[in-house]
């Protein structure tokens, strides 16, 4: 079955760069400008195996997405990957403590998000990598 | 008004240099490679003044300092952290375990990463043995290069934002490195590990000992067949009787010619093929595995 990863990221361009990416891994993508919009999505019915999260962003920033997803018991399977400008290491010993898996720092490569999927055993068609 | 420098080389500029690396390292570019030479070469003729690629390499003909540049930005090679994961997953699921069995009585372990490059190899193992080495165990990590620069960058242990995000689970990150600037920093534990030594694979390797773990990936294919197996040669002496020796994932040594293959036996340790001592290999069928149930799983407890 094929994996779902939600991008949730207030810049346009980066959510372009990232299903670019993603979507070269076969993962069936949806977007949102910020965790609000995201959370919205996911009550409606998307149920993502990853989220692909910007820090900053107007509404409801990443770090908020978070806690909030890990207060549902239904989403505790959703892999959580923070992908931001946020390079302070306190802000990634929180997002790993609020409950992110991964964390990425912007400027990335492509090969950085394939690799960190790799590691958290995600390959977009269902099948551990 | 800027000065613009053609990217491209003529092809007698790219005979010479390929030459001269072949000459000084025994790594073979091959005509269609002219690109990564160029791109490789570019940032060093702007460096030195150069008004084309031509004149750099003619300088570089003449110019011991910019020749050890040239052949230091044309050996490096593109690395990341857990580079393939498979291999350190056998690492700490099967060898380590093995190893420690085995060497049980010393309680150290000797781990040789051959052409370390920045040091992402070597530091990966670092990191591996400061989380499974039991206490009381000590171990020592030799990362050789060819490259000065590199050994040098080895040694000060500090990596831009863009290569840690090349492989490094975040709870390693946090753990093991400190922000300096737009840098990350090795810890001090961690660097003490790892001691860096100028070593080129081609040549006759100096004395250094016998190691547990070598790890020669995605090296020989760089070179051509005959220093390919001049090297598994040499190496042969320089893995312990029941030690490993690791090729990249993409190596074969299904070509070896009959003397290296009765030297070097295979076994397979999860997903990938360790190579070692024919006769201990020949007499070692299994080994005890750390945990069995992780042998596709994560590598580092990133997920919380």
């Amino acid at each position: 079955m094929t994996q779902r990863a939600m991008i949730i990221d207030d810049s346009r361009a980066m959510r372009s760069i990232l299903r670019r990416i993603i979507g070269g891994l076969d993962f069936e993508t949806a977007e949102a400008g910020h965790g609000q919009e995201a959370l919205d999505q996911m009550e409606a019915g998307f149920e993502p195996d990853l989220c692909l999260i910007d820090w900053n962003m107007p509404v409801m920033d990443g770090y908020t997405f978070i806690t909030e997803v890990r207060k549902r018991p239904e989403w505790r399977n959703v892999t959580l990957m923070m992908v931001t400008t946020e390079s302070e290491q306190g802000q990634i010993v929180k997002a790993l403590a609020a409950g992110a898996h991964e964390y990425v720092i912007k400027p990335f490569t492509p090969d950085a998000i394939v690799e960190k999927l790799e590691l958290l055993g995600l390959s977009g068609k269902g099948i551990p990598a | 008004m800027p000065i613009l420098i053609p990217v491209s080389m003529a092809p007698a500029s790219f005979e010479l240099i390929a030459s001269l690396v072949l000459r000084e390292t025994s790594i073979i570019y091959e005509p269609r490679k002219e690109y990564l030479v160029e791109a490789r070469l570019h940032p060093l003729s702007v460096q030195a003044g150069c008004a084309s690629l031509d004149e750099y390499v003619q300088l570089v003909m003449r110019n011991p300092v910019e020749r050890q540049k040239s052949i230091d930005a044309l050996t490096i090679n593109e690395t990341s952290w857990f580079r393939d994961n498979a291999p350190y997953q056998a690492f700490t699921d099967t060898m380590l375990p093995a190893l420690l069995a085995a060497r049980a009585d010393r309680r150290r372990l000797s781990i040789w990463s051959a052409a370390c490059s920045s040091g992402q190899e070597a530091y990966s193992i670092a990191m591996l043995l400061d989380q499974h080495l039991p206490a009381g165990w000590t171990a020592d990590i030799l990362a050789t290069d060819v490259s000065t620069a590199m050994l040098t960058r080895v040694q000060d242990g500090r990596y831009s934002q863009v290569e840690m995000n090349r492989g490094m689970p975040a709870t390693s990150l946090v753990k093991y490195f400190n922000r300096t600037g737009a840098e990350w920093e090795v810890v001090p534990t961690l660097r003490s590990m790892v001691r860096t030594r100028h070593l080129n694979l081609a040549e006759p390797f100096p004395m250094i000992g016998t190691f547990d773990l070598v790890l020669l990936r995605n090296v020989l294919i760089y070179f051509d067949q005959a220093t390919r197996h001049g090297i598994l040669r040499r190496m042969h002496p320089h893995v312990a009787p029941d030690g490993y020796l690791l090729l990249g994932s993409s190596e074969t040594t299904l070509d070896l010619p009959a003397d290296l293959n009765a030297m070097w036996g295979r076994e397979q340790i999860g997903r990938v093929q360790a190579h070692r001592r024919a006769t201990h290999a020949a007499s070692t069928l299994a080994v005890p595995r750390l945990n069995p149930h992780t042998a596709s799983g994560s590598l580092t407890g990133a997920r919380p």
